[in-house]
């Protein structure tokens, strides 16, 4: 009972993300609305970037900022531990990655704008028939 | 980070998500996915990614919101799912 | 579909499920994530780019070429918007009030031409009239936010903060005017000239900075090699360079953000909008 206990204290984090990701995979097959495609779409994007960044969480760290006086020119006093101060790199990596979803959002916007101006409609099974009325 | 604050978060924040993607008007589905984007910046917050934090409080819960209000100002707003 | 759907979704994240028994337990601080690079990071970004803040370090720096090319992808994100979407002809019915008496004038066809001045109002079609309570409080507004904009820019080494974020938060102060006032105030101040212009300049200031450290030189984007020219600051001269690129991502992204949205939400025409 304690192991298990154990595991669910280590993993429920993990385990709530996939539900995320599954949440927005469902939005993206099923719905039938493109612009809620776009947001399951974003949903699982963000479900996927809150895995990586909880990937460089450590317990007992602090904030990715180095502490003490920035003005210093190398010479530090108190030596830097790395166990200390919480993994940059998943952040950076991530940090880019929602920029860039933000932009392909707004590319897919125009889309959408685009397809309703010629076919007035943003519904999958009535965009299927427009098309094949052509 | 404390246990609690993260989870009563993440349920929020799936909350929000399926009623984002079940909400039968899209602007509705843009304001819960507002309030999705800053539920996980909180969460950042928490985990002590601020810059990450910071980006998506900016990002996705301001620009992506009006992008998404303004798409539905040109095309329709009801849906039927 | 839906119930294929659900299926499908249900195998995948049964799998995933699966898949995080492997995965090392939550905040582990011996994960392999967290201890091959990062310590070298962590350990040696102070002495070696006198930067405290390791994220904006490692994004401006280390990954910069990396960096370089996000900022692209975002230039190109809003030339596609501009592509797909902008329309040069103008409208042909147009709608304008009688100031003094409020009387609505719907102008059909496209000759005739009323010089919105002190009797006649040019609208939207899609009009809604804008409180002044709003217009006020945006207008004591804006400036604030655009100087915190340019704080975050600024401070991005030693705070939370950086280009991106800063770039985004000045776009949206412009997205704020044209909401509280009309489109039309947002594409006389700030011209689709002016905004094209600027997304490109700031691409090229991230470019010319790797290639200026060329000429000194170094390596493309080795910020240690413009030293020579910041003679009264050489220790610093690292967080100088990253302050300079981010700048650049700061300008590209202002300028994408709002070409983004004027185009969407006028689709393409540049008069009337949210």
């Amino acid at each position: 009972m304690s192991e298990l206990l154990a595991l669910i204290v280590a993993k429920y984090n993990f385990w709530l993300y996939i539900i995320l990701m599954m949440i927005g995979l469902y939005a993206m097959i099923a719905k039938n609305n493109l612009m809620k495609k776009l947001v399951g779409m974003n949903i699982f994007q963000t479900a996927i970037i809150l895995f990586y960044v909880s990937i460089g969480y450590k317990h007992g760290a602090t904030l990715p900022i180095i502490q003490g006086d920035p003005g210093g020119h190398g010479a530090h006093d108190a030596v830097i531990h790395a166990a200390d101060y919480i993994n940059p790199v998943p952040h950076v990596l991530m940090l880019t990655a929602i920029v860039v979803s933000v932009a392909t959002f707004g590319v897919a916007m125009a889309l959408c704008v685009r397809v309703y101006r010629r076919y007035q409609t943003l519904e999958e099974d009535e965009l299927r028939i427009r098309l094949s009325e052509k | 980070m404390l246990w609690s604050i993260d989870l009563i978060i993440l349920t929020f924040v799936i909350f929000c998500a399926v009623a984002a993607i079940t909400v039968k008007d899209l602007l509705g589905t843009a304001i819960l996915f507002s309030a999705y984007s800053f539920l996980m910046c909180l969460l950042w917050a928490v985990m002590g990614a601020v810059d990450v934090a910071f980006t998506e409080a900016s990002v996705g819960a301001g620009v992506s919101t009006v992008f998404l209000v303004a798409a539905v100002f040109r095309t329709s707003r009801r849906t039927k799912d | 579909m839906k119930a294929l759907g659900l299926v499908i979704v249900c195998l995948t994240g049964g799998l995933l499920l699966y898949g995080t028994m492997d995965l090392p337990d939550w905040g582990d601080p011996a994960s392999p994530a967290s201890t091959h690079l990062s310590d070298y990071y962590i350990e040696y970004i102070m002495e070696q780019t006198q930067v405290p803040n390791l994220v904006t370090a490692v994004l401006a720096d280390y990954r910069g070429y990396d960096t370089m090319f996000e900022t692209a992808v975002v230039f190109c994100a809003g030339l596609a918007c501009f592509l797909l979407l902008r329309d040069f002809r103008p409208r042909k019915d147009r709608y304008y009030r009688h100031i003094p008496t409020g009387v609505m004038l719907h102008v059909k066809n496209p000759e005739t031409r009323i010089i919105p001045g002190n009797e006649f109002e040019h609208m939207d079609r899609e009009w809604v009239p804008s409180d002044m309570i709003i217009k006020t409080v945006c207008r004591i507004l804006i400036p604030f936010i655009q100087i915190y904009a340019m704080y975050v820019v600024a401070h991005g080494d030693f705070s939370p903060g950086g280009g991106f974020q800063g770039g985004v938060i000045f776009g949206s102060s412009l997205i704020l005017m044209a909401i509280s006032y009309n489109l039309k105030t947002l594409v006389k101040r700030v011209t689709e000239k002016f905004l094209s212009i600027s997304a490109a300049v700031g691409v090229l200031i991230y470019v010319g900075l790797g290639v200026l450290a060329m000429v000194m030189g170094g390596h493309f984007l080795d910020y240690g090699m413009l030293a020579p020219l910041v003679p009264w600051d050489p220790g610093h001269i690292r967080a100088l360079g990253m302050l300079g690129v981010e700048i650049g991502v700061g300008i590209a992204v202002m300028a994408v953000m709002v070409i983004i949205y004027v185009n969407i939400v006028s689709e393409g025409r540049h008069d009337e909008g949210l």
